[in-house]
């Protein structure tokens, strides 16, 4: 298991990136991330779709699909893949701080 | 100092400078970047595995381009892309005898179960599969000759398909791509 520091934070994350575990994630480590995928600046679009994402991990125990991101969070499919343009399937859940989400739709 | 340990002391010094890779960073495979997929089969279960596939290159930022070809051309042709079926003659995944496959009404019953399946996977159906791709920016195009073949216009087909182009302009597209053929 590896580590990565975010501002001042360290946290466990998997090969891939993924936090380990999602409750040490902060608002921070979001910005951190982004950073470091080439995001750059969260928007209020961004801190839109994190939100729902870590929500909707709640309460269904896994990271959101793409396509449920884009009917359920009020950001639609085009908006994604400009918010997350090296790809919002993986993105979206890394900077939420979630696992790798299962669904490849 | 002997002439071995000063040429072996630079040899440490520029291995830090240099940062030689290491065994695991040498062997790690180059990630797919680009796919072009050629999708030449107008059947529900044959339309799928192209449109999912396209569908998670580009979640994950590999870039996708999709060619339909031959009996592909239903998928993405207006008055056939809500009507695709499942094969039940000739198909021997179905597990029924091919006489039981070929009566009337098999293959819409067929179609109707693999639909339902699909809806409770959460799986869209193909014309909202062809708008995500679409969304996502990938490239949709239409084969020249099967067009010609099939005698459709581009205004036959939907309206994501970006461009009407022959096998030799789809190379063209394709460079650097990895190319799947369905």
């Amino acid at each position: 298991m590896a580590s990565r520091e975010y501002q001042g934070q360290t946290v466990e994350v998997d090969a891939e990136g993924f936090l380990e575990d999602s409750s040490q994630w902060t608002r921070d480590i979001a910005r951190g991330i982004a950073e470091e995928v080439g995001i750059g600046e969260l928007n209020e679009k961004h801190w839109q779709v994190i939100e729902f994402c870590r929500k909707d991990a709640e309460a269904k125990g896994d990271a959101p699909g793409l396509r449920r991101i884009s009917k359920l969070s009020g950001v639609n499919m085009k908006e994604l893949y400009k918010l997350f343009p090296k790809g919002p399937g993986k993105l979206a859940a890394r900077v939420s701080g979630l696992k790798k989400p299962h669904s490849c739709i | 100092m002997s002439t071995q340990t000063m040429t072996e002391e630079m040899a440490a010094e520029n291995a830090v400078e240099v940062a030689i890779p290491t065994a695991e960073e040498e062997s790690r495979p180059e990630p797919i970047r680009k796919i072009a997929i050629i999708c030449s089969k107008g059947t529900l279960d044959m339309a799928y595995p192209g449109l999912i596939l396209a569908n998670a290159a580009r979640m994950t930022g590999i870039e996708a381009t999709l060619f339909f070809t031959f009996w592909g051309l239903d998928i993405v042709t207006e008055k056939t892309i809500d009507k695709l079926h499942v094969p039940t003659v000739g198909n021997p995944s179905m597990h029924i005898p091919t006489m039981l496959g070929g009566l009337p009404g098999m293959e819409s019953i067929a179609s109707i179960m693999m639909k339902k399946e699909m809806d409770h996977l959460d799986i869209p159906p193909v014309r909202e599969l062809i708008e995500i791709l679409s969304d996502s920016g990938a490239e949709i195009y239409g084969c020249r000759m099967a067009m010609d073949m099939f005698k459709r216009t581009q205004e036959d087909l939907v309206p994501q398909v970006d461009e009407v182009i022959s096998a030799m302009d789809f190379y063209d597209k394709a460079a650097g791509a990895q190319i799947l053929f369905i």
